[in-house]
């Protein structure tokens, strides 16, 4: 009976095929970082805040400060340990010129102020947020997390771990050249 | 050959499903004084928490989680439920924040649906190509065994 037999051929093709797309479908899923998740909050706008100050004798950081400008919100913390090493990068960036405002996270403000004494203090503004309601208003998993701001207050990339050199010059650098450009 | 389990081991292995079984009660994180004073009030706080993923440990709920930023979430449950936001508009809340990741019980809506209703279409599929198959006799083994070639 040949159409048994080709019949019988395609139900043994069957698996072969189902465990090429699975194989397919599953080798680009293992290129995913799972821990990495999407921000729902790309192109939202910021949510309001008034932060309390880190530096002894400072403002503090609030919504207000960021208004019109570009800018990158930084979420760190004194006990991160990844903090710690995106840090000499953020000093080397703010010598460069670049907005970057500080979230100081889940932290003792005492403590904060004293890892920018250490290891230097590359912030125009930052604020503390030991309640962690900015931090969970803004979505933020762990730390570092960074954010870039447009003029009009919206969320534009949200960077999860720290900022690394192919990150600055593939991704935010030219989304901040564009973003400045853009008005 | 199987020999009855020694009393000892009887024994251990019941202390240990008890261990199992107790444990699984105790497992909430949430601290004293994180709770409501209001115990319905703490009774849909905790039972929106099971539902909602500590996104620091992804596979824990965030009432079992010990994270801090779990704790945050709990305690923004609390606040939102004493502001006097419904079980949806609590869960909202944080949804609107951290995404559907935050749900552990996917929403069922256009990206969900291959989720929700794959298995039921692999399911059929595969049921009706078995009585397809059974119909036409492709699998028979009588045929197999006339037709098959010699295997050298």
């Amino acid at each position: 009976m040949t159409l048994s037999r080709k019949m019988l051929l395609a139900a043994s093709l069957a698996p072969l095929l189902v465990f090429g797309v699975l194989a397919v479908a599953l080798y680009f899923g293992l290129q995913q970082d799972p821990s990495t998740l999407p921000s729902v909050l790309i192109g939202k706008p910021a949510p309001a805040f008034a932060l309390g100050p880190v530096r002894a004798g400072d403002g503090g950081f609030s919504r207000d400060d960021i208004r019109g400008k570009v800018v990158l919100v930084n979420v760190w913390g004194s006990w991160c340990g990844a903090c710690k090493m995106e840090h000499p990068y953020l000093m080397e960036l703010a010598a460069g010129g670049a907005p970057i405002y500080g979230v100081d996270w889940k932290d003792d403000p005492a403590d904060g102020a004293k890892t920018l004494k250490m290891m230097g203090d590359p912030y125009v503004k930052v604020g503390n947020d030991q309640a962690g309601r900015l931090s969970l208003d803004l979505g933020v998993t762990g730390a570092p997390e960074t954010f870039l701001i447009d003029r009009t207050g919206r969320i534009r990339y949200k960077q999860v771990g720290p900022i690394t050199p192919e990150v600055w010059r593939g991704t935010l650098a030219p989304m901040i050249a564009k973003l400045e450009q853009g008005q | 050959m199987s020999r009855p389990l020694a009393p000892r081991a009887t024994a251990a292995l019941a202390a240990m499903a008890l261990t199992v079984a107790l444990g699984a009660g105790v497992a909430a994180a949430v601290e004293p004084d994180e709770m409501l004073s209001d115990p319905s009030l703490e009774a849909r706080a905790q039972h929106i928490s099971k539902e909602l993923r500590c996104v620091v440990c992804q596979n824990q709920n965030i009432d079992d989680s010990a994270a801090p930023l779990a704790r945050d979430m709990r305690l923004m449950v609390r606040e939102r439920l004493s502001a006097g936001d419904s079980d949806e508009q609590a869960k909202a809340f944080l949804v609107a924040r951290y995404g559907n990741f935050v749900l552990l019980r996917p929403p069922f809506q256009p990206n969900t649906w291959a989720l929700w209703l794959g298995p039921f279409a692999i399911l059929g599929v595969a049921g009706a190509a078995l009585v397809f198959a059974s119909r036409t006799g492709a699998v028979d083994p009588a045929d197999d065994a006339v037709e098959d070639d010699p295997l050298s």
